[in-house]
């Protein structure tokens, strides 16, 4: 059974123009120990999706899933005090910008502490040894004297691992982590991405990683979901996933890659992500889709099998070709 | 290259003063330090570097928002420290600069059209409106914006379509060179992809010359021609694209490129991996300014600063690399 079941989650925003559909019925499983990556442009849905499983997302969202379970665990019964219970604890998140998600005004003690105290029963003294245990896990010098630190004194990079060490604080089964290096740079981003999938090997936990980095995913996961438009378009594992995109979306964005590009032109995908108002009846993608054909314009596409990796296509890809497309291809139009 | 270079920049510093109260001498922070360059029209320089390693203090300098403290600065063989008024103000029209943020960069309560008309309107004074507007909405045609966007506001834009008027804005003078100062790391993927494509071909069109500054280190493969690896306000290596990037020299770099992720998962790839932090530029390190970080410093490192020097293909700021480019030690000795 999986760690984390998501059956069908939809999540509509209530604006002043009406309903916005951030996150389209999507499915997506979880098992434990793997590491899953979410991959999509910024307005995709993919860390709506996630922030819908946490539970943090504001009251102008309406959240509905046919099935939404943690561990065996229903989801969206649970009142909010037995959710409370549940993250921070069993799944922990850990954001973008460390300078921001933590508390400038109180010590680095005192913020992993606080997480210590609010799930496991543990007196000053131990939580203080863990809290020092915890700081030297994600390698950061001098821990007793870093406990006294605010945020503001140490460096992005640092206070990202203060951002793991608290995620790690209660032995999560599951850590999600929303972009957690791209407020950093490369050689730090090297450093964190490491010590993520480190402690993940360690501990058995399951992570989810939500990204835009194309590079960061295909060093880190095992899996791979591709959302685009709220919906997730695509599913497969890593290196399939590289090898032979089989949703026209993955294909492009791969191709756009300039480190893939072979000439000085980069096969730019045209248009922009659809908003609110110009969503598109058929299939999402179909206005900057290079194999839309009249039915994707009118009709939403089918989920395709886990072989084509579940892609949301009319016409999905193999080896670069649509399959069963009207249209006489030519070779090079991928 | 016979054609003589748009730029020359010689051994370009720009220092910062940094009050520490009324009574202490105040300290100065290096955030650009000996740097050589030339720009050279349709060639594309890249600067790339960590943050806080001066590459956005360099843009300044070059389009003279900020003085440089050191060096020469000469464009069109025009001395811009010796220059008078006029024709420093002749020379500003020539080195336009696009910045990171479009969000930032633009004036929320200007009209993209007035936005785009305002260079002219300041620098072509001799223009009428009506020349202005047909130059604005050239050049908005040229970058991809419509006709229909002249009247428009900047809030009613996506970030690829805002760092398209900044381009148009930077373009409408017809500048000879181009700052653009991380243009793309805002954007989302497949924008970014447009955006580029537009970079490039605006510049075979106009023979821009390009100083393109940036972290990303794929970006600064696929556009640059020439490129310099800074660290701490100073270069480290120098050298043409392909001989940085096919074999990078100094342990920095080697780093850098180790560090970045590659969208290829069946590459298996050893990692350098750089132990702590970039250092503050208000206190570096003594010698070479890496050394604290560096895989292969040695005593020599400490005391020492290495100087940029030719060592085969490329410059080399190193000791541990020797006069024909190649790595001369591989371990860090334990002293």
């Amino acid at each position: 059974m999986a760690l984390l079941e998501i059956e069908e989650l939809t999540v509509d925003f209530a604006t002043a123009h009406g309903l916005f559909r951030a996150v389209d019925r999507v499915s997506l499983t979880v098992d434990a120990g793997e590491v899953l990556a979410i991959v999509g442009e910024s307005g995709s849905g993919k860390s709506v999706a996630m922030l819908a499983v946490m539970g943090l997302l504001p009251w102008t969202a309406k959240v509905s899933a046919t099935r939404l379970a943690f561990d065996g665990a229903n989801l969206l019964g649970l009142s909010r005090r037995q959710r409370r219970n549940i993250i921070g604890k069993d799944i922990a998140m850990i954001f973008q910008e460390p300078m921001s998600s933590l508390n400038p005004c109180f010590t680095i003690g005192f913020q992993i502490g606080e997480a210590l105290a609010a799930h496991l029963n543990l007196d000053r003294k131990a939580r203080r040894d863990r809290s020092i245990a915890l700081l030297q896990a994600v390698g950061i010098p001098d821990p007793e004297r870093r406990l006294r630190s605010f945020p503001h004194q140490l460096s992005g990079g640092m206070n990202q691992r203060v951002m793991i060490a608290m995620a790690l604080s209660c032995r999560p089964k599951l850590i999600i982590a929303d972009e957690p290096t791209t407020a950093l740079d490369v050689t730090i981003q090297a450093q964190i991405l490491d010590l993520l999938l480190e402690l993940q090997r360690e501990t058995g936990t399951a992570l989810t990683l939500i990204t835009h980095d194309m590079g960061v995913v295909a060093e880190t996961a095992e899996r791979v979901a591709v959302f685009y438009a709220g919906q997730k378009v695509e599913e497969q594992d890593v290196g399939p996933l590289f090898a032979d995109p089989h949703h026209p979306y993955t294909a492009a964005v791969l191709a756009a890659l300039p480190e893939r590009a072979v000439g000085r032109k980069l096969p730019a995908i045209g248009g922009v992500v659809p908003g609110q108002f110009d969503r598109p009846s058929g299939c999402l993608f179909a206005p900057r889709c290079a194999y839309a054909t009249d039915l994707c314009v009118v009709t939403a596409p089918p989920r395709q099998g886990p072989e084509l990796g579940l892609a949301l296509c009319h016409y999905p890809l193999r080896h670069g070709r649509p399959l069963s497309h009207p249209r006489a291809i030519p070779e090079a139009a991928a | 290259m016979s054609a003589p270079p748009i730029l020359v920049a010689e051994n370009l510093s720009r220092h910062y003063p940094l009050s520490r109260g009324p009574f202490a001498s105040p300290l100065v922070v290096r955030a650009v330090e000996g740097m050589s360059f030339s720009l050279e029209a349709g060639k594309t320089l890249a600067v790339v570097g960590e943050s806080g390693c001066g590459k956005s203090t360099l843009a300044r300098v070059v389009t003279m928002i900020d003085p440089p403290t050191g060096g020469s600065l000469v464009i069109d063989r025009a001395d811009v420290a010796l220059a008078d008024r006029q024709t420093r103000q002749k020379l500003r029209s020539e080195v336009q600069i696009v910045f990171q943020d479009p969000y930032g960069s633009l004036n929320p309560r200007q009209k993209v059209g007035t936005t785009i008309e305002e260079p002219l309107k300041i620098n072509r004074p001799q223009m009428s409106a009506s020349e202005r507007r047909e130059a604005a909405r050239q050049m908005m045609a040229r970058v991809g914006l419509r006709p229909e966007h002249y009247t428009r506001y900047p809030h009613m834009f996506s970030g690829g379509q805002r760092q398209r008027i900044a381009i148009a804005r930077a373009l409408v003078l017809h500048p000879r060179i181009l700052v653009l100062d991380e243009p793309v790391s805002a954007l989302d993927l497949s924008v970014q992809a447009q955006v580029l494509n537009i970079l490039a071909d605006l510049q075979s069109e106009f023979g821009l010359a390009y100083l393109f500054i940036s972290h990303d280190l794929s970006v600064v493969r696929h556009m640059a021609d020439r490129v310099i690896v800074m660290y701490l306000g100073r270069p480290v290596e120098d050298g043409t694209r392909d001989a940085i990037f096919d074999h990078p020299r100094h342990p920095y770099t080697r780093a850098l490129l180790s560090a970045t992720p590659v969208a290829d998962p069946s590459r298996q790839k050893e990692r350098i991996r750089l132990e702590g932090e970039l250092p503050s530029p208000i206190n570096p390190p003594s010698g070479c300014a890496f050394h604290p970080r560096c895989p292969l410093a040695f005593e020599r490192c400490v005391r020492e600063r290495p100087e940029l020097e030719q060592k085969g293909p490329v410059k080399v700021a190193c000791f541990a690399v020797d006069a024909r480019g190649e790595l001369a030690r591989t371990e860090r000795l334990s002293a």
